[in-house]
């Protein structure tokens, strides 16, 4: 399954990622090589196999229904590279 | 001319009435100024991690029971990723393979009496995303920069997917009454499309009658108040026979209602093809629930709109289709339950205005009863003075609209306009003596035959009584001056 | 005094033979003499360290005649670069987070805050931990303090590097591939994975969150010990910790370890392993042999597969959280982007260093449509085989034996150009954190003079087992740390 300049471009507008074209080449190349490798667990057999998505083997963790204030919004504002008064600022979305 | 049949299913989007965040313990407070419920959880800061709120779940389960759904013993949350400035994690933590209840079903009340069984698909749990506030224009079109609050942000949602069961625009508004009045009376959610507590998607197909495939679906948003949907799909599934009349083929894509130009508009281009690329959220495990935990459930589930219909049935005697109608705005029926409680006289007298004239008061105003300043003991009130033939049925509608509007008691209304019924027998009498004299050819017309022109004396009567002659008394009089 | 382990240094701050404020000022001397070569800081915090020294010899100076102090009262410790840390900077050494300032703080860091240590600074990192070098750090280079011209392993090289020089008497880092235990080798200290779950991820910038755990570097398997009681436990913060009674994980430590079953792992001593590690590995399982341990080899075949499923997994879940990183609530933001997707795919791009793309590319390919299955599941699955392979093991052995890395320290640029080369270093640490398993590096010989990293690994929870094993490779090995 080799990936082409296309497709790592599909991908890179995926994650959002404005690659050069060189960019672009040297990921295709990398990636190939890696999926390459990867290519040896197409032999093991896996059938039967349920994949394991978390190692813990328990139930989700659950909280009470409390509203808290957090103690420290300024400090989440104060990083925003953008801000008018308490709201974050982007530029236009279209 | 190929006859079409529309396809419709409907994806609902309700808020869950918890106190905390889905995810974090931020309030869900509605109407705060912008980032002041916020923290690093629903904010997506850098090693933050979700912790899932119980009340959420038990919500869910309800309205899974309430939605005749299967709740699943394990269901999994997953991530869905794409880029948006509201989405602070730029994924949003939903459920895709296993979400918390499938396969249920809900029964619309059909005007012709009848009912229709619609699927439901299944109801997920998911996180809202934050709210963005355009810039230099009315919407998004034109604006210059965009303001991000995440208030919202992770506030719990059920979605609810509906079967593509739905076969008009007018079944699909039905259906969307049913789901809010479920959600009203589970007491899962206000499920107001006002403040966004309740949205709606749909997914709009037609195919030529007796063809078994459906047709190309198309996904239409930006529907803001259930008429809107109403109307969208009438103007959708008009597009699509156009488009198909002219031999073309309908695209597979999502459109925005366009409510002032009445049209929906293709979205294609203005957002990047999605690959939501799912899987499962390694920052929470498995949500087990238990019997026990759906027993408690459905121990505290409230009376649900079906159990309500079976008790105005056999306490009232109202048919089925009144109390269907009367349950559908838990608002409605809580107004009934009040209202029955003050009235000494027929129940099924307050059905009638309820269902008649209040209920179409509110259709015609779109406005919902709590916009109103109609109260129980208000409506309670005027039905007494019907009832002692101080107003006449007629006052009685025109005073309601009153009512409804400043919300003034009927008691002062009637003294205030002098709208007291004219019950006195000689006053009366004078006044249809006088109208007799001044129509003489057509008092000629009704003694040589033309009867029916007593009706024409009734109006006359009412006219120049401004409606207050009790209509018995005027009959009894006409008898008589008319002989 | 920096010399001093953390037990040493703990126990005279207690007997009052010392003070605080004179470890931190010992420490902070000795960062000033070698920071600059090893550059293993980004931030030190030697103002506020005095004022909490300070405060810590008077609550000191109290226990001595009141109750027993807090367990790390005034010992100043390390912190890698991608916990968070109140109103400081939390950078994950990336371009794209210079600047910003915590607006929390890390369970695990608060912690040891609450035990009583001395929070001296955050240490360097590979880009949001995604290296084995700490050269991907997009801010500084960390040198090796045995050998500067070569790296320190990664990602938790700095804070490797800050403990082996004494520029701190212990250290947390991250460990989601190796991350802890691989620099601990290189840097020849103790390095120590719990088991998943085990101590909560609240506050550490995620990479691969089901693989991720926190843990400590150190300067015996005592220290990391006396670390592990600190930062272990529930927290209700972190859904996927665990609820367990808490445990001394000090407790076994001088236990002799007769009759333990313990194997090497046969697929981990052959091709690739350089021969002077193995060496070195294969005497140190001799002498726990002597030490009166029962010493086998055993084979984990999927073990060849762990690499490949590793970066599946490991990559798909980055791509999703480090999309967070979209310049609009903090970071980096490309200024001249006009709208909103320029703003996200220009801030991406300049904020990112290439192996962190390289990492979402790859990981962005392998959950798309049409690749699902074949890669992020297929993966998954491996996942399974290979935790099945551990569960027959642990039904036979208390431990497992393997080098911790293929190799001693690398020199510089020497696998930077080969992303998979670079990845085959942690051959031996991966399917550790596949399967959630408790795993300690431990220095255990020299290689041509550079250590030599000895990995035991035990079935989960079982981190007290792992401790008293790890101890006796110590005891036997007499390994001498370097001494700057």
């Amino acid at each position: 399954m080799a990936i082409n300049i296309a497709d790592a471009r599909h991908v890179a507008d995926l994650a959002r990622l404005d690659l050069t074209e060189q960019e672009l080449a040297t990921y295709t190349e990398q990636l190939n090589q890696i999926l390459d490798y990867a290519q040896e667990l197409e032999q093991v057999n896996t059938d039967k196999v349920e994949p394991t998505y978390h190692s813990v083997a328990a139930g989700t963790a659950l909280r009470e229904d409390k509203a808290v204030d957090f103690p420290n919004q300024a400090g989440i504002l104060r990083n925003g590279p953008e801000v008018s008064g308490t709201s974050f600022v982007v530029p236009r979305i279209l | 001319m190929t006859e079409y049949e529309t396809i419709i299913g409907l994806e609902i989007h309700t808020h869950l009435k918890t106190k905390s965040k889905m995810f974090c313990a931020c309030s869900t407070e509605f109407g705060q100024p912008p980032n002041s419920n916020i923290c690093p959880v629903c904010t997506g800061q850098p090693g933050a991690l979700p912790v899932l709120n119980k009340e959420a779940v038990s919500l869910a389960i309800r309205c899974g029971l309430a939605l005749n759904c299967t709740i699943n013993k394990k269901s999994v949350f997953a991530r869905k990723n794409y880029f948006y400035p509201d989405l602070p994690k730029a994924y949003q933590i939903s459920q895709f393979d296993l979400p918390i209840t499938q396969a249920g079903f809900v029964q619309l009340p059909l005007p012709d009496g009848t009912e229709k069984r619609v699927g439901i698909t299944r109801a997920h749990l998911e996180e809202d995303a934050g709210k963005l506030v355009h810039q230099g224009a009315e919407g998004i079109e034109g604006a210059t920069a965009s303001h991000v609050d995440f208030n919202r942000s992770s506030v719990p949602l059920l979605e609810i997917v509906s079967e593509p069961d739905l076969r008009s625009a007018e079944e699909a508004r039905a259906y969307l009454d049913k789901i809010k009045s479920i959600l009203q009376y589970a007491e899962v959610s206000e499920a107001n499309m006002e403040e966004g507590k309740l949205r709606c998607d749909a997914n709009v197909s037609i195919r030529p009658v007796g063809q078994k495939e459906f047709g190309v679906k198309v996904e239409i948003k930006n529907m803001n108040s259930f008429r809107a949907v109403e109307r969208a799909i009438k103007i959708e599934v008009e597009r699509q026979k156009q488009v198909l009349a002219a031999g073309q083929k309908v695209v597979q894509e999502t459109r925005s209602y366009d409510e002032a130009a009445g049209r929906t508009v293709s979205m294609r281009g203005k957002e990047e093809s999605h690959d939501y690329r799912y899987f499962p959220e390694p920052d929470l495990l498995p949500l087990l629930i238990d019997d026990a935990w759906v027993a408690q459930v459905k121990q505290d589930l409230p009376e649900l709109a079906e159990q309500r219909v079976k008790r105005y049935q056999e306490a009232y005697g109202i048919s089925a289709y009144d109390a269907r109608v009367l349950t559908l705005d838990k608002a409605v029926a809580d107004f009934f339950d009040a209202a029955a409680r003050l009235y000494g006289g027929d129940k099924k007298t307050i059905v009638n205005w309820l269902t008649t004239d209040v209920l179409g008061y509110l259709k015609n105003e779109n406005l919902e009863l709590g916009q109103t300043k109609l109260t129980p003991p208000q409506l309670v009130e005027m039905l007494g003075l019907i009832d002692n033939q101080t107003i006449s049925g007629k006052i009685a509608k025109d005073l309601l609209v009153k009512i409804l509007q400043t919300g003034a008691s009927a008691q002062k209304l009637v003294e205030q306009g002098g709208l007291r019924q004219i019950t006195d027998e000689g006053e009366l009498q004078k006044i249809i003596q006088e109208i007799l004299a001044a129509h003489p050819k057509q008092l000629e017309q009704y003694r040589s035959g033309k009867t029916a022109l007593k009706g024409y004396f009734v109006g006359e009567t009412m006219r120049r009584t401004k409606g207050q002659a009790s209509p018995p008394l005027v009959n009894q009089l006409l008898d008589r001056l008319l002989a | 005094m920096q010399h001093l382990t953390l037990k040493e240094l703990r126990d005279k701050l207690q007997k009052g033979e010392t003070t605080a404020v004179e470890a931190v000022q010992k420490v902070f001397a000795q960062i000033r003499k070698h920071e600059p070569v090893i550059k293993a800081y980004l931030q030190t915090f030697e103002q506020a360290a005095l004022g909490q020294a300070q405060k810590a010899d008077e609550l000191l100076k109290k226990s001595g005649t009141e109750a027993r102090p807090a367990p790390l009262l005034g010992v100043p410790l390390a912190v890698k670069d991608n916990l968070n840390l109140l109103n400081t900077e939390t950078t994950c050494a990336s371009k794209i987070l210079r600047g910003y300032v915590s607006p929390y703080t890390a369970t695990a860091v608060q912690k040891l805050i609450e035990a009583g240590a001395i929070i001296i600074g955050k240490t360097n990192l590979d880009e949001f931990a995604m290296g084995s070098s700490t050269e991907n750090s997009a801010i500084q280079q960390t040198s090796n303090p045995w050998d500067t011209g070569r790296v320190p392993g990664g990602s938790s090289g700095g804070a490797a590097a800050a403990v082996a020089a004494d520029e701190c008497f212990g250290g947390l880092g991250s460990d989601t591939g190796g991350s802890i235990r691989q620099p601990a080798a290189f840097c020849g200290i103790v390095g120590l994975k719990p088991t998943y779950g085990l101590v909560s991820r609240y506050g550490l910038v995620a990479f691969a969150s089901s693989l991720d755990q926190i843990g400590p570097l150190a300067k015996t398997v005592e220290d990391a010990a006396i670390i592990l009681n600190v930062i272990a436990g529930y927290d209700a913060a972190d859904s996927t910790s665990h609820a367990r009674p808490p445990q001394d994980y000090t407790a076994l430590l001088g236990q002799d370890i007769k009759g333990k079953k313990i194997a090497l792992i046969k697929e981990l001593l052959g091709d690739g392993i350089a021969d002077t590690v193995r060496q070195a590995v294969e005497t140190a399982a001799d002498n726990l042999r002597t030490q009166g341990a029962v010493i086998e080899t055993v084979s984990l075949p999927t073990f060849q597969h762990a690499l490949a499923a590793y970066y599946l997994v490991a990559t798909s879940e980055a791509s999703a959280n480090l999309a967070r990183f979209d310049g609009v609530r903090f970071g980096y933001r490309q200024q001249s982007a006009k709208n909103v997707l320029e703003l996200f795919k220009q801030s991406r791009a300049a904020g990112f260093g290439a192996e962190v793309k390289r990492r979402i590319m790859l990981g962005t390919y392998a959950l798309s449509a049409g690749y699902y299955d074949a890669y992020y599941l297929k993966a998954q699955k491996i996942r399974t085989l290979i935790k099945q392979d551990y569960c027959r093991a642990f039904a036979q052995y208390d431990a497992l034996i393997s080098p911790t890395a293929p190799t001693a320290a690398f020199k510089f640029g020497e696998k930077v150009g080969s992303p998979l080369s670079m990845y085959l270093s942690d051959i031996a640490t991966i399917p550790v954190n596949l399967a959630g398993l408790p795993g300690i590096s431990v220095p255990c010989g020299l290689a041509d003079g550079l250590p030599v990293g000895l990995q035991l690994v035990a079935a989960e929870f079982e981190e007290q087992k792992l401790l008293q094993i790890a101890a006796a490779v110590e005891r036997g090995s007499k390994f001498a740390r370097i001494r700057l």
